[in-house]
């Protein structure tokens, strides 16, 4: 049962992995819930719930951060040399607060839940500057 | 017991404790100058305090350099997974 529901878990991520780079879109679900603040990004590089959440709304973080955290520990790994999945989650946690849109949830250096506006959001002093991403 | 050695100590105490009054007197003037001597050591003391914050500021350092080597490989792979980012 375990191996058999792992290999199908593997199969469906790989898929979606290779299948959908280029135009992939959120989840219906997600998005609504980014949208209306009900989640946020993180600074760890995960995405949280901003107040009390349902099961259903859980669910749905969770799923996001069980990809997101495979993605890490694949890049991580394959890194040279190899960085600890804590700090690739982190650099990806300074680009995905970087990309949110006014209106839509972030945690600031002191954990505090901040709306994005459209001023650059307050992030941890270690990330890259925002700068490089419109330069290059 | 006790009554006899306590006048005898009072008998004694008196005539050196003149003399040497003089004396306390000079050294009683030099205090100041010992005081100043140690609020200066103090102050060489207060240098060295930031020891601490230079040091953790060396951690934060390592780190940064870690994510600025990463910064271009997760971009890349946050702009290919936008279905969970």
């Amino acid at each position: 049962m375990n191996t058999v529901s792992k290999i199908i878990a593997a199969a469906a991520l790989a898929s979606t992995l290779v299948s959908a780079p280029a135009f992939a879109q959120r989840d219906p679900a997600y998005q609504a819930a980014r949208a209306a603040g009900q989640v946020g990004e993180k600074m760890d590089g995960y995405l949280g719930i901003v107040g009390g959440g349902g099961a259903s709304l859980q669910a749905v973080v969770s799923d996001v951060n069980i990809k997101r955290r495979a993605l890490y520990s694949q890049r991580a790994q394959a890194a040279s040399p190899p960085v600890t999945l804590e700090e690739y989650a982190l650099t990806a946690g300074c680009i995905a607060i970087a990309k949110t849109e006014p209106g839509e949830k972030y945690q600031a250096p002191d954990g505090s839940w901040q709306t994005r506006t459209s001023a650059p959001p307050m992030r941890d002093s270690r990330c890259p500057a925002l700068q490089q991403k419109n330069a290059q | 017991m006790i009554s006899p050695e306590l006048t005898r100590a009072r008998g004694l105490a008196t005539i050196p404790g003149m003399t040497v009054g003089r004396r306390m007197v000079r050294w009683a003037r030099a205090l100041p100058v010992a005081a100043l001597g140690v609020t200066m050591l103090t102050g060489c003391i207060s240098v060295t305090a930031p020891d601490k914050p230079i040091v953790i500021e060396l951690n934060v350092n390592i780190r940064q350099e870690v994510i600025y080597r990463l910064a271009a490989d997760a971009e890349n792979t946050v702009e290919a997974n936008k279905d969970i980012f």
